[in-house]
């Protein structure tokens, strides 16, 4: 019986992604992270040319964190994500582009 | 042999409780809900590019660097992180079928979403107080669209889990309780995702 329990477990903790300990530990990681980007924030003039992409690298790994192990979509079917990934890219695309021809790039 | 068959049996009933009778064998639902979540992606990222477009036409006085207060608003972000902690804490109970779990994770997700209004909320109300308004200039405009906006989001996601965290109380759950929560959480997630954006955009890349 308690094998089938076992078992049960194992394959809800896979389908349905990590284990309660394992989002604790994303969520502290998800916190250092902010207090990094905080850090950043202000130390700018040290930085220098790192500042802009190490804070967009971080915000970066912050959103995928997220969106693949809090929202599941690492652990669920590939639809779900070229539902939400094709979105995303036309949306990136799409402001890139609006952006680009406002001449913001240049600024 | 006995162990087996018990396992089996949980195993079966496992996988009719997943199996979804679609033509693609998945929920419909869920579907549904990513594929709004991308489309919300097209409404938050115009916001956000007209934003970036106007962060730098504002009077002499009054731009971000002048009326930000990043230790205020990193606070308010990690609110909104830990929130999507208890949401996710919410659907693994959910799954684990323990309603008690549910319902309270659910009320303290509620509750952080409700410290983060409430910031936003004293955050409006101190940049109009140093004379912020929303027609004072471009960039007021389109931040406080931008931010109310947000702010919207994550308030009918605070009277969505209210809801949900009442249905199950009475047990009016309609279909599958556990999917029900998932939904919830992924739309959750989802304002936190875009507040990651914004904190950084907005209120870290200085103008």
């Amino acid at each position: 019986m308690s094998s089938a329990t076992d078992t049960h477990s194992e394959h809800d903790t896979e389908s349905h992604g990590l284990s309660d300990l394992g989002y604790i530990k994303i969520a502290i990681f998800l916190a250092v992270i902010t207090a990094v980007e905080v850090v950043f924030s202000y130390t700018q003039e040290q930085l220098g040319a790192a500042f802009l992409p190490g804070l967009l690298i971080l915000m970066g790994v912050k959103f995928f964190m997220v969106l693949l192990y809090f929202m599941h979509l690492k652990f669920d079917s590939k639809l779900f994500s070229l539902m939400f990934y094709i979105g995303m890219g036309l949306a990136v695309g799409c402001y890139a582009v609006f952006l680009a021809t406002m001449h913001f790039f240049h600024s | 042999m006995a162990d087996t068959a018990v396992h089996d049996d949980t195993h079966a009933a496992h996988d009719d409780h997943a199996a979804h009778h679609t033509s693609t064998g998945l929920s419909n639902n869920k579907l549904a809900m990513w594929m709004f979540l991308g489309s919300e992606c097209l409404l938050f990222g115009g916001l956000i590019s007209t934003y970036m477009l106007y962060r730098g036409r504002h009077s002499a006085n009054l731009g971000p660097d002048q009326v930000w207060d990043i230790p205020f608003t990193s606070a308010s972000s990690f609110v909104l992180l830990m929130s999507s902690l208890t949401m996710v804490l919410a659907v693994s109970s959910a799954h684990r079928k323990d309603d008690r779990n549910t319902k309270v994770w659910l009320s303290v997700t509620a509750l952080l979403g409700a410290l983060f209004v409430a910031g936003q909320v004293y955050e409006f109300t101190t940049f109009y107080r140093e004379g912020l308004g929303f027609t004072t200039s471009l960039f007021s405009s389109s931040f406080y669209t931008l931010t109310g906006f947000h702010g919207v989001h994550v308030t009918v996601g605070i009277i969505m889990l209210m809801s949900l965290s009442g249905m199950i109380s009475r047990n009016k759950v309609p279909g599958d309780k556990a999917e029900t929560v998932e939904l919830f959480g992924l739309y959750w997630h989802f304002v936190d995702v875009v507040w990651i954006l914004i904190f950084t955009l907005v209120y870290l890349i200085p103008a």
